[in-house]
């Protein structure tokens, strides 16, 4: 008996070789246990080894092999080729963002945006205890409060699904959005009001039009869009309270 | 997509009413004339459209609140159906209230 196989049509770009991308169609082996990063592993290993593509842990956890796998921002690795076969499996880059090569993405935009979030806990001048007095302690209940926006895994899937974002790469985006936001909720960080004037910059959470399609394909369900609006939320809570009691600004 | 297309009818919605108080404000004649159109078929379905598609984003939106209003009695999480039951509860006044005042009952 033959052995079973499956169609892969793969975005190709090579800017060396050639101005515009294409597409080239490979068949691979279809086994029910195959993810379509299998199928491109193989390729890459047997079929043609021109192929890039960024991948490493093959286990949801590292957050390299983000692709658009028939138009939907997936995980390659946990893109099971069965729930696709017999059709063929269109792979292309994310969409969003500007390609490098093949299924190669730069993602310096999404660098840049996460490292001014500050997505790390800032105590508030003369607050930072000494090293030897050990380490701020928290509670689980407070643990509990901001771990969902934790499991981030900079996929970027989020923003290959953002239509905001595909019109407008100013916008800072859903997963450095919710990073800022689980460190502002961490009982031991005191850094929201230095996070505060980029979240809420008009590139920041007021470009946010709820769509919720950044929490649909989260491999992790981190729910980057309820963190938006929960950010929303807290930032109309700043405005009035800056209003309604001016003298009770913080200095 | 259905949200954002759906919302078209909202948005449409709010125009009519704008247009309702600008006619009510021409005058009796101006108003009555409207009202009269209005009870042509066509805008009668039109008007059955945009209340499903208002009631769906009624519902849908009631729905999301638990993820935006997380909220805490100590350390206990307010459970996200008491969240979404009061928004819906005050739906259910507010709509009471409404009724009683357009039909007198």
């Amino acid at each position: 008996m033959m052995a079973e196989t499956m169609k892969l049509e793969i975005f190709r770009y090579r800017p060396e070789k050639e101005s515009e991308p294409t597409f080239q169609t490979y068949e691979v082996p279809f086994l029910e246990d195959w993810v379509v990063l299998d199928a491109i592993n193989h390729i890459k290993d047997e079929i043609d080894g021109t192929l890039s593509y960024r991948w490493s842990c093959r286990m949801g956890v590292c957050g390299s092999c983000g692709m658009m796998i028939n138009g939907v921002p997936k995980l390659s690795c946990a893109a099971f080729l069965k729930d696709y076969y017999p059709d063929k499996i269109l792979v292309e880059p994310l969409t969003g963002f500007p390609v490098e090569r093949d299924l190669v993405i730069v993602m310096d935009d999404f660098m840049t945006k996460l490292t001014d979030m500050q997505p790390y806990i800032i105590r508030k001048e003369g607050e930072e205890k000494p090293l030897e007095e050990g380490e701020y302690l928290q509670s689980p209940a407070e643990l509990a409060r901001f771990k969902q926006y934790s499991m981030c895994i900079n996929c970027m899937l989020c923003y290959a699904a953002c239509p905001v974002y595909a019109l407008d790469s100013t916008f800072i985006g859903p997963a450095a959005i919710a990073l800022g936001q689980r460190y502002n909720m961490d009982s031991r960080d005191q850094g929201r009001d230095a996070r505060q004037e980029l979240i809420a910059s008009h590139n920041g959470i007021w470009e946010c039009t709820f769509v919720g399609e950044c929490s649909a394909v989260c491999p992790e369900h981190v729910d980057p869009a309820a963190a938006i609006q929960r950010a929303k939320v807290s930032s109309t809570v700043d405005w009035f309270k800056d209003v309604l009691i001016p003298w009770g600004k913080k200095k | 997509m259905i949200r954002e297309l759906t919302s078209i009818f909202v948005a449409g919605y709010c125009i009519f009413l704008l247009v309702l108080v600008y006619k009510l404000a021409q005058g009796a004649d101006a108003y009555g004339n409207l009202m009269a159109a209005l009870k042509s078929p066509s805008s009668v379905t039109l008007h059955l459209i945009s209340l499903a598609f208002v009631l769906y984003h009624t519902i849908t939106w009631f729905n999301l609140t638990p993820k935006i209003l997380v909220l805490y009695r100590g350390e206990e999480r307010i459970p996200q159906g008491l969240v979404a039951g009061t928004f819906y509860a005050g739906w259910v006044v507010v709509s009471v209230i409404v009724a009683w005042l357009v039909l007198g009952v």
